[in-house]
């Protein structure tokens, strides 16, 4: 099963093996992973799922869609690599992904 | 630290409960964890109930808030169809049903809330519905389908998903509501003026200002004597905060809903209480209750944090979103008692609507949005800046929301 490594804000890492056709967002709430709240449960309607995305991964994650890009715009904490992870879906070429939270998702 | 023997019992396996045990987990709760269900299906996530679930767009398993291997693996001891029949705060132990004891060190309140009945002649009758879990949504399910009639008493939240969901589904559907407009209770005049006639245009048969009779077995019968015919009713006249437990323990505020602070507390320091149950305190200091998924995630938070030592997060701008036709309305803060209300750009382009609500100092503290989630992030980041910002330049679309919002 392909993997995924979350890297919380204070620097621990949490190495989860995500299901493929799952979103990247489902292999952290699953798992516990810190800093994800997902309120909306992946509607792309709440912003609390956000992470960077390792810039060696920036590429086979694609860009998001017109809503998710909307979405994070005024993020507080919003860089160029900014995702939503529920808009992410597993694929065997997303093995070893490496994804970042923010301090915050508020 | 907590002795890793102290034991938190949770009551309410929904949203708030189901995130509080993930949270302890994440803050370092040593202890034992047990998480108490009244209903027999793993947490799920509600909202969907009247959107993708009631339209056949979810499956059980994208309900579900966490997978069932969670709690296991977790050390989170979940026990469905087990509700709680009463707390002996002296003791600190819970009755469940069957008459099982069983102790605790915390308790986490997570009982939610329950949809309002109101003393209509035939309110009992099969045809008439209200929504609030699982077992609601698959019994309404049943019973919306093309051609079918389906007549919503109450034009709140609830009440306009299931008529947006009926008619996707090929129902027709009537709306009927009490008050001058929609969403009269949650949302200023022109989100609701919005919304009114995006649901006329996709052919609901709406009508305002009436009184109901009495609900027959086939129509729903108006104060003026009108019979709307009608194969299925739903009730969506808003919900009551479960708090019967909490209540015979002397844990209930007459009005209803259990108190708490902005760390989940209670008037009793072995008991936290969390999401639709609560009356919390709101932004502007009033106490209030919020039922939404931030607020009970904030609150699971609080509770949470405070039970393992951890300062309390500092407060989250308030929010909620609904989904009608293809509609997104999000809305943060409150609108209630602002001084003024900017809409920004053409609400009657009819297709999206930005309004921002600023107090008497400027500053915005709310905002509604449809289809506009560009406006409702730069809105929900304003609120929590509270600085002034020129109603003008918010007015007009030519001014771009970055040069507002940020900071
Ligand atoms: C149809 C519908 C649509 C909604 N749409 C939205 C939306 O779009 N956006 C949004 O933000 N919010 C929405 N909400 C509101 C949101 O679902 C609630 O705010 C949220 O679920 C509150 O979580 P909670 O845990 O406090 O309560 P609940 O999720 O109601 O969970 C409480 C649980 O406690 C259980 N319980 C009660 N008493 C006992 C007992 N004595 N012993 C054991 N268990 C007990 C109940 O059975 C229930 O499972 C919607 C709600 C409904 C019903
Ligand atoms: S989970 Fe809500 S936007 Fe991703």
């Amino acid at each position: 099963m392909p993997k995924v490594t979350y890297i919380e804000h204070n620097g621990t890492e949490h190495a989860v093996e995500v299901p493929v056709g799952l979103s990247v967002m489902r292999g952290a709430v699953d798992n516990n992973v810190p800093g994800i709240d997902a309120d909306c449960g992946g509607e792309c309607a709440c912003a609390t799922c956000h992470v960077f995305v390792d810039p060696a991964w920036e590429a086979r994650t694609g860009t998001p869609s017109e809503q998710e890009a909307s979405m994070l715009s005024f993020a507080a904490t919003k860089q160029d690599n900014s995702r939503l992870s529920c808009q992410i879906e597993m694929t065997a070429a997303l093995d070893g992904l490496v994804v970042r939270m923010p301090e915050a998702q508020h | 630290m907590e002795p890793a023997t102290a034991r938190v019992v949770i009551i309410g396996a929904g949203h708030a409960g189901s995130n509080a045990a993930a949270f302890l987990r994440q803050y370092g709760w040593p202890g034992e964890i047990i998480l108490l269900g009244e209903e027999p299906v793993l947490p799920y996530h509600r909202p969907p109930l009247s959107k993708a679930w009631l339209k056949g767009e979810a499956t059980a398993e994208s309900l579900a808030l966490r997978p069932a291997e969670f709690y296991g693996k977790q050390h989170v001891t979940l026990h469905l169809g087990t509700p709680a029949e009463a707390i002996d705060r002296g003791a600190k132990t819970l009755r469940l049903a069957g008459g099982e004891a069983l102790a605790y060190d915390h308790l986490i309140l997570a009982t939610g809330a329950r949809a309002r009945r109101i003393p209509l002649p035939g309110a009992d009758l099969p045809l008439v519905h209200t929504l609030r879990n699982a077992a609601d949504a698959d019994r309404l399910k049943a019973g919306i389908g093309p051609g079918r009639r389906v007549v919503v008493i109450g034009a709140g939240w609830i009440g306009l998903e299931v008529a947006a969901s009926a008619r996707a589904l090929g129902a027709a559907a009537t709306v009927l509501e009490a008050q001058d407009r929609v969403l009269a209770r949650v949302a200023s005049p022109a989100l609701s003026a919005f919304v009114d006639a995006a649901h006329r245009r996709r052919g609901v048969d709406l009508r305002l200002r009436v009184g109901i009779e009495a609900i027959e077995p086939d129509a729903v019968r108006l104060a003026d004597g009108t019979r709307i015919p009608a194969d299925l009713v739903l009730l969506g006249v808003g919900a009551v905060a479960e708090d019967a437990l909490a209540r015979a323990a002397g844990l209930a505020e007459p009005g209803g809903g259990i108190r708490v602070d902005g760390s989940a507390r209670t008037a009793d320091p072995a008991i936290h209480a969390i999401g639709d149950c609560t009356i919390r305190p709101l932004p502007g200091g009033a106490m209030g209750r919020l039922e939404s998924v931030p607020s009970a995630t904030e609150q699971a938070k609080q509770a949470a944090a405070d039970l393992c030592g951890r300062p309390v997060p500092a407060p989250e701008v308030c929010w909620f979103w609904s989904d009608q036709y293809e509609l997104r309305i999000q809305v943060a803060g409150l609108a209630q008692g602002a001084a003024q209300g900017v809409v920004r750009g053409d609400p009657a382009a009819g297709d999206r609507l930005a309004v921002f609500h600023l107090d008497a100092a400027g500053a915005v503290q709310a905002v509604e949005a449809v289809n506009a989630a560009p406006e409702f992030m730069a809105g929900k980041r304003l609120i929590a800046l509270g600085r002034p910002v020129p109603a003008a330049r918010l007015a007009d679309p030519a001014t771009p929301l970055a040069a507002l919002a940020t900071a």
